[in-house]
Formats: C-alpha cells, sequence, structure tokens
C-alpha cells in the first residue's frame, strides 16, 4: 500500500488546501495521472500521483488544508494485475485469491471488511466495522468514502439492490442505517431525494458557464421547461456581484468551501511572492550582463512565416526568443539547473520556465518542459495552452516544480531591459524586453534595425562572468539564424 | 461578403470577449486603446485575431495589427476588407 | 420556345435555365445525348427540352418507352460504352421502378468492377408536391437518393443552379442525381452570365444573420426566404442556407453558421421521419454540439400519404408559417 502525501510544490509551501478529489475509490491511476487539485498560497495546480495502481481510499476531505507531507489518500499498488470488477453474483471466487495478495496492516482490514460483505448466510449479525481508521470526522458529515469496489457491495437485500439500481444511487456510497450496517429503503430513497436536481442546461449555456466560472445552481433558467440558455448564463456572469472576482485569479471549478474572497487570494500571493523574492535576493548573490541583440533576421523570417500562415499557426516574437533562450541553456548547461546544499546539480533537460502575469495581479512560472526540443509551432502551441493554464489556475505540480532556467519577458510592458530576481534554486534567470527599432551601425553605415535587449541575471555560487557572457552571445548568435530554431 | 459596421463592431466585441471573458465593456469607449485598458498581452491579443478572423472570414496580416487598436479602428478595418 | 442566350444579364426562367445548359451540353460534347419520356417531340413533360429535338435531331434527344427500369439501364450501359447520357425520368415517382438499376448498377459498377467500370451518368428528375398531383405523384425522395454511397445527388433551386449545375454533373466520371422541384419552373429573374466554373460541393448562405440557421434545398427556398422576411419583422435575424447539394452535403457551412447562431431548423419538403433534415439534425447535434442553445427543429411533410384536395395538401406541406414557428420556438 503506498501513501499519495500533500507534495511539495515549491520552495516555499508549507501546506496546501486540497480543493477537489479528481479520481475516486476504485479508480486505476498511472504515475504522471492528475489525481487531486491543491490550492497553495500562489495558485492552484493539480497534482500528479507517483504510483500506479488502484485508488484505494480518500484519506482527506475537500476544503482542508493540510501540512506538506500529510498523506492524503491510500494506493493500493498490486503485485499482480487485478482482475475485473464481476457483478457481485458470487462474491467468494474473486475475493480469495485478492485476500492472498494484499500485504499486511491495511490489507487486515480490508479482509475484515470483505468478510463484513459476505452474504448473509455465512456472516450473521456482523457488526459492521470501519473498514479503516477514518479520517479527522470534523469535516466529515459525510459517509466514509468506502474501500476497494470491485464488486463487492455492503449487504443489501434484493429489492434494495433493485430499487438503487433502478434509481441510479452507488450502494457504495451509502452509509446503511439497518442493524449490522445494511443499506436499508430508506436509506436509498433519501440518497434519492437529497440528490440535487438534475439541471436542464443546453449544451452551450453549460459551456459559458464553464468557461465563465458561473455556478449554475444559482441560475435561473428561462427556456422550456426552465432549462438555462445561454443568455440567462451571460446575465448572471455579468450581474450583480454575486460572482466572485476569483473567476479571475482561480479555477471555474472551486468547491464552495474553498472560495474565499478574491482580496484574500491577492493578498496571500503578494505575501507569498514577497516572501520567496526577499529570500532569494537575500540569499543569492546575483551578477547582472546585458547585450543587445540585431532582430533583423528574426523578424523579417517571423514575417515571412506569418504572412505564409493561417492565422491559427502564426508565431510571436516570443517563441523565437523563448525557443533561442532554450538551445542557449543547452549550450551552456553550467547555467540550467539548481543550486542546493552548497553546490550545483545540472538539470536533466531544460526545462524553461515563462514568468506568467496573472489577472488581477501575481506571478507565475510555469515549465515548458524540454523546451529546446520543441519546434517552434509545437513550442508556441505550448505556450499558449501554459499560459491558458496558469491564468485559470489548472496548472500540473511538474509545472511548477520543475523548471531549470526561467525567462522572464516584459517585451508587452513596453519595457526594453529587466533585470530579475532569480527562482530559486534555479541559478539564471534571462530577461528580454520589447524589440524596438534603433539605429545601429550595419557594415560601416548608419541604418535602423529591430533590436532587442536580452538580460541574465546568474547565481554567482555557481557561474563567474565568462559563463553568463558565453550564454549571452549563445542567445544573440541563435537569434541571428531564425530558420534553425 | 460585405460586413456592415454593426455587425462589425459586434464581431470585435465579441472575439475580445471570448479572450478576456469578464471584459468590461461599459468602460472601454470605442475611441479607447482596448489592449492597454484590458491589459491583454500578445499572447491575447494574438488569440483575440485569430477569434476574429475565423468570425469574420477576413484574413488579417501581422501589418494590419496595427488598426486594431480601438474598438472603432478594428470595426472599420473589418468593414474595409471585407468588401 | 425559350429565350436566346445573351453575354449581358437575361431575363429567363428556371425552365429555360435549365434547356440552356442542356442545349450547351449538347453542343460542346458529341457524346451527350438526352432521353426519357417524351423529351423530344412533346418538348419534355415540363416543358425543358422544347425545340431541343428540332435543333439536334433523334440521334442526340430520344424518346424512350414507358419503361423506366428499360431506359435507365440503357443510359448505364450507354455510359458504361463512353457516352455522356442525360435520362430524364419524368418525376422522382417514376424512378421507383428504376431503383434497381440507380442502386445496384449505377451506383455500384464502380466498386465492383474493383474500378474498371465506371458509370458517368446523369439522371434529371422532378420531384416534390404542391401541384395536387396526390399521394401517388407527389412525392420528395431525394432524401432516400443521398442516402446511397457512390452518386452525387443535387437539388438546384435557383436560376444560377439550373443554368451552370450540369456542366460539372457530366463532368463527373460517376452517377449524378438532380433534382428539379416541380414548383420552380416557372421562377423568373435576372441571370448573370457566369464568371467562374459552378462548385458544387458548397452550401450557399442565400440570407446572412444571426439568430438562426434555416437550412434547405431545393423547392423548399422561398418559402424558407419568405419566412426570414417575416422573422425579421418581428426581430429575429435568420440566416438561410441553401444546402445545393445533399450528397455528399457541406456540413462544415452549416457548422459554421451553427457556431455563429446556436439554433438551426431543417426545412425538407419530405416527410420528417428518417427524412434528410434527419440527417442534418444528427449532424448538427454531433458537430455542434457545445453551440447549441436549443433542440435542432425540423419542418417537414406531415406523416400522411399526400392528399389531392388543395387545402388538405397545403396543410400537409411545411408552409411558410411553420418554419416561422419553428425558429420562433427556437429563439424566444
Amino acid at each position: 500500500m503506498a501513501e499519495f502525501t500533500m507534495p511539495s510544490l515549491g520552495a516555499d509551501m508549507d501546506e496546501g488546501t486540497l480543493l477537489e478529489w479528481l479520481v475516486g475509490p476504485g479508480d486505476l491511476v498511472h504515475r504522471g495521472d492528475p489525481v487531486a487539485v491543491v490550492e497553495t498560497a500562489k495558485s492552484t495546480i493539480e497534482v500528479e500521483c507517483f504510483e500506479t495502481g488502484t485508488m484505494t481510499e480518500l484519506l482527506v476531505e475537500p476544503g482542508t488544508t493540510v501540512p506538506v507531507g500529510t498523506p492524503l489518500a491510500l494506493i493500493g499498488v498490486p503485485a499482480k494485475k487485478p482482475e475485473p470488477p464481476e457483478g457481485g453474483e458470487k462474491p467468494h471466487t474473486t475475493r480469495e485469491p485478492r485476500k492472498a495478495r494484499q500485504p499486511e496492516g491495511p490489507g487486515e482490514t480490508e479482509r475484515a471488511a470483505k468478510r463484513r460483505a459476505a452474504p448473509r448466510t455465512q456472516r450473521k449479525g456482523e457488526p459492521a466495522k470501519p473498514p479503516s481508521p477514518p479520517p479527522e470526522p470534523a469535516t466529515v458529515p459525510v459517509p466514509v468514502l468506502t474501500t476497494v469496489r470491485q464488486g463487492v457491495h455492503t449487504e443489501a437485500g434484493p429489492l434494495v439492490r433493485h430499487l438503487a439500481e433502478q434509481r441510479g444511487v452507488d450502494l457504495e456510497t451509502l452509509h446503511g442505517s439497518g442493524p449490522g450496517g445494511r443499506v436499508t429503503r430508506t436509506d436509498v430513497e433519501e440518497a434519492v431525494a437529497a440528490r440535487p436536481p438534475r439541471l436542464r442546461v443546453t449544451p452551450l449555456a453549460r459551456r459559458l458557464a464553464a468557461e465563465t466560472g458561473v455556478d449554475l445552481a444559482t441560475v435561473k433558467g428561462t427556456g422550456k421547461d426552465s432549462a438555462i440558455r445561454a443568455a440567462d448564463v451571460r446575465r448572471a456572469a455579468h450581474g450583480p456581484a454575486t460572482e466572485i472576482p476569483s473567476a479571475k485569479i482561480g479555477t471555474p471549478t472551486v468547491r464552495p468551501s474553498g472560495e474565499r474572497p478574491s482580496v484574500d487570494r491577492g493578498a496571500a500571493m503578494r505575501q507569498a511572492i514577497a516572501g520567496l523574492m526577499s529570500r532569494a535576493n537575500r540569499d543569492i548573490p546575483h551578477y547582472y550582463l546585458s547585450t543587445t541583440v540585431d532582430m533583423a533576421a528574426a523578424m523579417d523570417w517571423l514575417h515571412e512565416h506569418n504572412r505564409r500562415s493561417p492565422v491559427g499557426e502564426r508565431l510571436l516574437p516570443a517563441a523565437l526568443l523563448l525557443k533561442a533562450a532554450a538551445l542557449a541553456a543547452r549550450d551552456v548547461p553550467e547555467l540550467n539547473g539548481s543550486w542546493t546544499d552548497d553546490h550545483f546539480t545540472a538539470g536533466e533537460g531544460v526545462h524553461l520556465g515563462v514568468a506568467v502575469s496573472l489577472r488581477g495581479g501575481g506571478l507565475v512560472a510555469p515549465a515548458l518542459h524540454h523546451a529546446d526540443t520543441l519546434a517552434l509551432p509545437q513550442l508556441m502551441t505550448a505556450l499558449k495552452d501554459l499560459v491558458t493554464r496558469a491564468r485559470t489556475g489548472r496548472l500540473r505540480g511538474s509545472e511548477v516544480s520543475d523548471a531549470t532556467i526561467t525567462v522572464t519577458n516584459l517585451g508587452d510592458q513596453g519595457v526594453e531591459a529587466v533585470f530579475g530576481v532569480i527562482y530559486p534554486p534555479q541559478v539564471a534567470l534571462v530577461g528580454f524586453g520589447r524589440v524596438v527599432d534603433r539605429p545601429c551601425a550595419v557594415a560601416g553605415l548608419l541604418g535602423v534595425r529591430p533590436v532587442v535587449t536580452s538580460t541574465l541575471s546568474a547565481d554567482h555560487r555557481a557561474t563567474d562572468g565568462a559563463v553568463g557572457a558565453r550564454y549571452l552571445t549563445a542567445v544573440t548568435r541563435l537569434l541571428q539564424n531564425p530558420e534553425q530554431l | 461578403m460585405n460586413i456592415n459596421r454593426t455587425d462589425a463592431l459586434e464581431m470585435v466585441r465579441e472575439s475580445i470577449s471570448r479572450v478576456i471573458p469578464d471584459a468590461d465593456f461599459a468602460a472601454l469607449g470605442p475611441g479607447d486603446a482596448f489592449r492597454d485598458v484590458l491589459e491583454m498581452d500578445s499572447l491575447d491579443f494574438l488569440s483575440f485575431v485569430e477569434v476574429l478572423s475565423e468570425r469574420s472570414g477576413v484574413r488579417i496580416e501581422d501589418e494590419d495589427t496595427p488598426r486594431l487598436t480601438t474598438l472603432s479602428g478594428s470595426a472599420d478595418f473589418l468593414v474595409a476588407r471585407s468588401g | 420556345m425559350g429565350d436566346g442566350e445573351r453575354p449581358e444579364a437575361a431575363k429567363t426562367t428556371y425552365r429555360e435555365a435549365m434547356r440552356e445548359a442542356l442545349r450547351d451540353a449538347l453542343r460542346s460534347d458529341d457524346r451527350v445525348f438526352l432521353m426519357g419520356e417524351d423529351v423530344g417531340r412533346y418538348g419534355g413533360c415540363f416543358g425543358v427540352s422544347l425545340g431541343l429535338l428540332e435543333e439536334f435531331g433523334a440521334e442526340r434527344v430520344r424518346d424512350t418507352p414507358l419503361s423506366e427500369s428499360a431506359f435507365v439501364g440503357a443510359g448505364i450501359g450507354a455510359a458504361l460504352a463512353g457516352l455522356r447520357p442525360v435520362v430524364e425520368i419524368m418525376t422522382v415517382n417514376f424512378s421507383l421502378l428504376a431503383l434497381d438499376q440507380i442502386l445496384n448498377n449505377a451506383a455500384t459498377l464502380l466498386h465492383m468492377s474493383g474500378g474498371q467500370l465506371a458509370v458517368p451518368l446523369v439522371i434529371r428528375m422532378t420531384t416534390g408536391a404542391g401541384r395536387q398531383l396526390a399521394a401517388q405523384h407527389s412525392h420528395s425522395l431525394e432524401g432516400w437518393y443521398a442516402h446511397i454511397p457512390g452518386i452525387r445527388v443535387l437539388a438546384p433551386a435557383t436560376l444560377e443552379d439550373a443554368r451552370h449545375m450540369l456542366a460539372p454533373a457530366l463532368a463527373d466520371p460517376d452517377p449524378v442525381l438532380i433534382f428539379e422541384h416541380g414548383s420552380l419552373y416557372n421562377v423568373s429573374g435576372e441571370l448573370l452570365p457566369a464568371s467562374a466554373p459552378l462548385d458544387l460541393d458548397h452550401a450557399a448562405i442565400r440570407r446572412p444573420g444571426t439568430d438562426i440557421s434555416l437550412i434547405t434545398y431545393g423547392g423548399s427556398l422561398p418559402k424558407t426566404l419568405a419566412a426570414a422576411d417575416e422573422l425579421a419583422a418581428a426581430g429575429i435575424s435568420a440566416e438561410v442556407i441553401d444546402l445545393r447539394t445533399l450528397r455528399p452535403f457541406d456540413a462544415r457551412t452549416v457548422a459554421a453558421s451553427v457556431a455563429r447562431t446556436h439554433r438551426a431548423a431543417v426545412v425538407d419538403e419530405a416527410w420528417r421521419t428518417g427524412s434528410f433534415a434527419a440527417e442534418v439534425s444528427a449532424r448538427i447535434a454531433e458537430e455542434s454540439f457545445y453551440e447549441l442553445d436549443a433542440p435542432v427543429e425540423r419542418v417537414c411533410s406531415a406523416e400522411v400519404p399526400m392528399p389531392y384536395a388543395r387545402q388538405l395538401e397545403e396543410a400537409a406541406l411545411p408552409q411558410t408559417a411553420d418554419i416561422v414557428a419553428a425558429a420562433h420556438r427556437a429563439v424566444d
């Protein structure tokens, strides 16, 4: 049995709030699958799990804040491939082999649970045992999310089972109020009554609601049979401030229990950034280099490319700058990696952090993995996707923690040169300003060329000025041959 | 197909809304530089151009983008280019 | 007698436009010939081929016996042998007697022969109701034909399409069926000379709009345009799409339109169940589900054998008022 714990998603993270589970008990998960949505002071992130197995038990309820390292769920890591679940007609045959395979400890209680669920003829009146230590009851008004769902059903007579199937109620999720924990007919009917009524919403309205963060339960429908239509959603989105502006920073699917007014959110993010930047500036001895890069070849190539391409395939100058920064980092690996415990560890790939400003304030720098291997159109697509997810709070854990070097591009804001603070534990930050037309000397004559100021802030513990200079020279060289980017 | 100015203006607004869902048009005058007012960066602007191009059926080149700074200018551009 | 063709915009009728198309085809390619019941001496049941026998002779304009299966089969044979026949089946109602020829031979020989036998055949048929021709003579079966792989199915609704669809149809190496709605033959208007070869693959937006997409073809186009006028007066901007080709139909134009309007109504004179409108509706559901703000409406004929009495026939067929009502259901 493996534990899925609250991960550390940044050098300065102490605790996180579990917002939403993306999987349930009984689901098969693979290493790298996103399984939960976690909110930190700085952003909302989809967290991947590191094991492949069956999600056995969810230990923490959505809405709970826990310290880094707290177990959030149990994942069953089977020695052999689990058999497909059966309809439950012959429970014993599928259970016996599984019993033998489960390791001790939590497996013990699983066996107990299965014994409990055995047909009444064998085990009369066996008292219901909770299958494993339940999570802190304080936050659990809801029945304990039960164990392995593999054709094992809670004790329920045929009538109740039939009723549940008819009404579309999953017996696994019910807490039986009958003797011995049996699920009764009343339990099923109450579950049906407790369900929120299925909303009638047009497909367009549903999509708009997801895009704008409108909660459909709060919208009055004006369509046939009170169906909610697009106009109703638009009205709700622009209506009086029942809609929290957190739609700007956070995710559209934040559960009510996790909603906080945007003022708090913005302040928390600012505090977190303040902490990180102070620490970085204090601990890291920065040195700064700058150079002016002739962008004539690059911009000509770019315009030609865009002229030939449909609008959806256009490239921005930023794509060229990012690719050059990534390739240069490959050429100068001393700047691509992390400084921890008084030594430098080179990154195993060039994962280019891209500084993205969030609406309403705040900054994240998620990584474009293996940016040096992405062809320009792919890089452009990946960049668009990354920025969108950064702004809607749908980043993955690996994107937030894996950057080996970061680029900050303030060209849009009209600034010509930016000297930023390095994001620890990285050892370099590359800056690009706006591409501007400037007079220059070209082959001995005065001309006007588009140029960009490229800067490097680097950690003096890891590298010296000569290395930094080599990097900027590489960037300059790469941008003179845009067709090879 | 010729686009009339009212439709053009509506397309521009719709395209902006697709990229910036909470864009406040009440505060945006027809002559205001919407990129600045709405804080659209280069990626946002590129998305806006993509959506507008698709909606209107008009091909928009890189060189045209200086004409797409205000609601009014953008609508005029569409009308001129579609005719 | 038909109008002679003039190079500038000419006043003409749908019937005359189709006749000019036939004339052009007969003149420009010796392999082309017209055959069908009463196409020669009578000038065609609907007057389309009036004068052509006199102009081109009995080898090029051939009257056939009253046997659809035989003369459609002959047309298939002629096409196989390298000619370019235009077979006129008086109405789609009679084409049922040649269904086996059309489906099992014309549409399928290319496949069954492994590509060795091509059937470059054009079949023209009059279709539709509205002239009190009663239950056996009022069918709209172009939807049935659009079901068959291996053929192209066209439904010219405008003068321009009537004039210019025949040439690309003849150029097509595979069978092409052209359905002419009986109520369109007398429609008159101005026809400009064609500026470019007609493209058969795209639907046409006959009227742009923003609130609902009204999708139709053939004889229902005039009623749909009239409905759009009425809707405009009520503040609803309807976009009218003329499909022009039923197989393969231009789903992209439809999807793009629904993406703009978010509502759709399909107008089809066939009976509702299993109609071509059902196919269009299914495609919209498949491709534009997340754009829809209301269910897709269908405006079709009542599911009865077509009545003979005028008032009953009118009540059974889709009328402008029905289209307007459907649009209101979707929009309001």
